[in-house]
């Protein structure tokens, strides 16, 4: 990794903010999705594939990359947007989500869009995954190689048993080279996590099974590429960043809010904006970051 | 009478025919293809020396992965490591994996379209004792309803040895059906072996009065059956379908064409298996009289193996009451 300056976090911060406009038009244009744990994984996105991972995405097959596994594949729309604006494929291919014969399936699928490690939908797969790529990894090279196995999952998703037991298998393996960052938005379909299946103490959880943890704000540029460059120093165990996010980031009416998980913006939602309005004034706040700017075109 | 051609075991009909575990042949195979091919990784759920993986783990230690009692992790890890170009190999017993991880392996090996091989041992009634929770009798159903699998379920062990080596050259998902019981030896070195290919192993060409298509360790049953018909000047020719998926479609055809009449034999319930498969392109194609042998739609329980095949309706004489049946429906 380069060293992260000021200049580099603000043009990060921008691509960040690019990467939500993105979602919104790709979920409006789409008709359906899941908005809020893209949005909230925005950043984390933005960190990794404009700062962190060895990647080329000119040459998306490039043997010498990091590889990318995304659990949680109903975020998909994050990672189709931060794979676009870093160069993978043309932004206005993001139009095409979730549409007839569209690379970008509602879940993701490596046999439309091929530069992908691999397909989810099924949540708690993900690890598991990781933990086979990472095995082969040191079969193969040994303590030599330089590769990193970088998971995204969901917190709702550690639900699933099959996580355990992958969490279990890497800690055995102590397969440094795994860093997973996990969600951590709070909220899973049918409420708040710590109401439908409590998760924490979740840092604890990961240390008892041999893991590195890291606990941060996973919207603070700095402390997010600072974590991986200290689960990245980690040697002999694998490690865990858990993101606290605020789901739905970026749209007001969005944030924190699990009503939001599976909605799009144009969707009718007691309490909330019209229907009719909700478009309009998400892409407002997110072009205008907030307010802080006053022209759109600015 | 026997198909020369396929040159099988000249002691066939020997009261004590050479009987080995269909298993042993896999352990045997992966071994020596370990030794061909340094892609070969082997992965187990705490069951490697009755699944033999043991042979390849004891001689490439730094190759096999003991993942524990977690068959859904077991598939996963696996297609990771596809991922990264391996072969894996998975084993188990077949009621935990592809019992329990049906859908890791349908999303993570096969819409991922990772070439990881299944190996699910202990399958069938004829586990035994054991009883009817260990009693793997819906395993090729569910395999063979995933897009992109291969299913193959080898008469003996020496077809399980080949079977084993040709699956990794196949670069796409397989599922191998093992048995853990001695099994008779139906086949030589010698025998023909292709995956997807059916071997007429009983029979010569031309017309017969009944076909039977058989798959597994049931195969030597109706070899039997065949045998005791001939010699009443009942013609009947027995088809070896190792490759449930993809099924050999033109032997079949050439089977229902030639005999009118068709007798389906496994260790397995009827929905589902060889015979589903069987009567799903003939019906489409020549559609032609079936009786099923298999499993009825019920679990099993404890005994010894020889009980429990004729118990639930395998045996040698359901076949060949099967076989009389539907020569009157013809």
């Amino acid at each position: 990794m380069s060293d992260l300056t000021s200049e580099k976090i603000e043009l990060l911060k921008e691509k960040a903010n690019d990467i939500r406009i993105s979602i919104i038009e790709m979920l409006v244009a789409a008709g359906s999705g899941h908005s809020a744990g893209p949005l909230g994984m925005a950043d984390v996105f933005t960190a990794l594939y404009f700062h962190v991972l060895k990647h080329e995405p000119t040459n998306p097959f490039w043997e010498g990359r990091d590889r990318v596994v995304l659990s949680n594949g109903h975020i998909c729309p994050v990672l189709y947007a931060a794979m676009a604006h870093s160069g993978y494929f043309p932004v206005k291919e993001l139009l095409t989500l979730r549409k007839f014969q569209s690379r970008l399936q509602g879940h993701p699928h490596r046999e439309f869009l091929p530069y992908l490690e691999n397909s989810s939908g099924p949540l708690g797969s993900g690890l598991s995954q990781i933990v086979g790529m990472a095995l082969v990894d040191r079969i193969d090279n040994g303590q030599t190689s330089d590769k990193f196995f970088y998971c995204l999952t969901g917190d709702g998703e550690l639900d699933e048993g099959q996580n355990w037991e992958a969490i279990m298998l890497a800690g055995k393996e102590r397969l440094g080279k795994i860093i997973t960052i996990v969600d951590r938005n709070n909220i899973q379909i049918d409420g708040y996590t710590e109401d439908v299946m409590p998760l924490e103490s979740l840092s604890h959880k990961f240390e008892s099974f041999g893991w590195h943890t890291e606990e941060i704000d996973g919207h603070n540029f700095q402390a997010i590429i600072e974590a991986v460059g200290r689960a990245q120093a980690v040697f002999d165990g694998p490690s865990v960043i858990i993101a606290r996010t605020i789901p739905g980031k970026g749209v007001s009416y969005m944030e924190r809010d699990f009503k939001w998980h599976g909605n799009i913006p144009g969707t009718d939602i007691a309490g909330e904006p019209a229907k009719a309005e909700q478009v309009t004034i998400a892409l407002h706040e997110l072009r205008t970051l907030g307010g802080q700017i006053r022209s759109e075109h600015q | 009478m026997i198909n020369k051609l396929q040159k099988l075991n000249p002691k066939l009909w020997d009261k004590d025919i050479e009987q080995v575990p269909i298993r042993k042949g896999f352990g045997e195979g992966l071994l020596a293809a370990g030794e061909l091919d340094e892609r070969v990784v082997g992965l187990c759920a705490d069951l490697t020396e009755s699944t033999q993986m043991h042979l390849f783990r004891n001689k490439f230690p730094h190759r096999f992965i003991e993942i524990g009692i977690a068959e859904q992790n077991l598939a996963s890890v696996a297609s990771g490591m596809a991922a990264m170009g391996k072969v894996p190999f998975i084993t188990s017993y077949a009621m935990f994996s592809p019992g329990r991880n049906w859908e890791q392996i349908r999303t993570t090996i096969c819409y991922n379209n990772r070439p990881v091989i299944i190996a699910g041992s202990h399958a069938g009634i004829s586990v035994g004792p054991d009883g009817g929770t260990h009693q793997a009798i819906e395993d090729l159903a569910i395999m063979r309803v995933i897009p992109k699998m291969v299913v193959i379920s080898p008469c003996d062990h020496i077809e399980a040895r080949k079977a084993t080596l040709a699956s990794v050259g196949l670069k796409a998902p397989v599922y191998i059906r093992l048995a853990r019981e001695k099994t008779p030896v139906i086949t030589t070195e010698d025998s023909p072996f292709e995956i997807g290919k059916a071997n007429l192993v009983y029979g010569v060409e031309g017309k017969a009065d009944v076909g039977i298509i058989a798959t597994g360790a049931l195969v030597y049953r109706a070899l039997k059956v065949a045998e005791k018909f001939n010699k009443e000047k009942i013609t009947v020719k027995v088809l070896n379908v190792h490759t449930i998926k993809p099924l050999d479609e033109k032997a079949v055809l050439e089977l229902a064409k030639d005999c009118g009449a068709l007798v389906t034999v496994e260790e397995h319930q009827i929905a589902g298996g060889l015979g589903s498969a069987v009567a799903e392109y003939l019906s489409q194609h020549i559609p032609t009289p079936i009786e099923f042998v298999g499993v009825r739609d019920v679990f099993g329980q404890s005994g010894t193996p020889d009980e429990l095949l004729e118990y639930y309706g395998m045996g040698e004489s359901h076949i060949e009451e099967a076989v009389q049946k539907v020569m009157k429906r013809k």
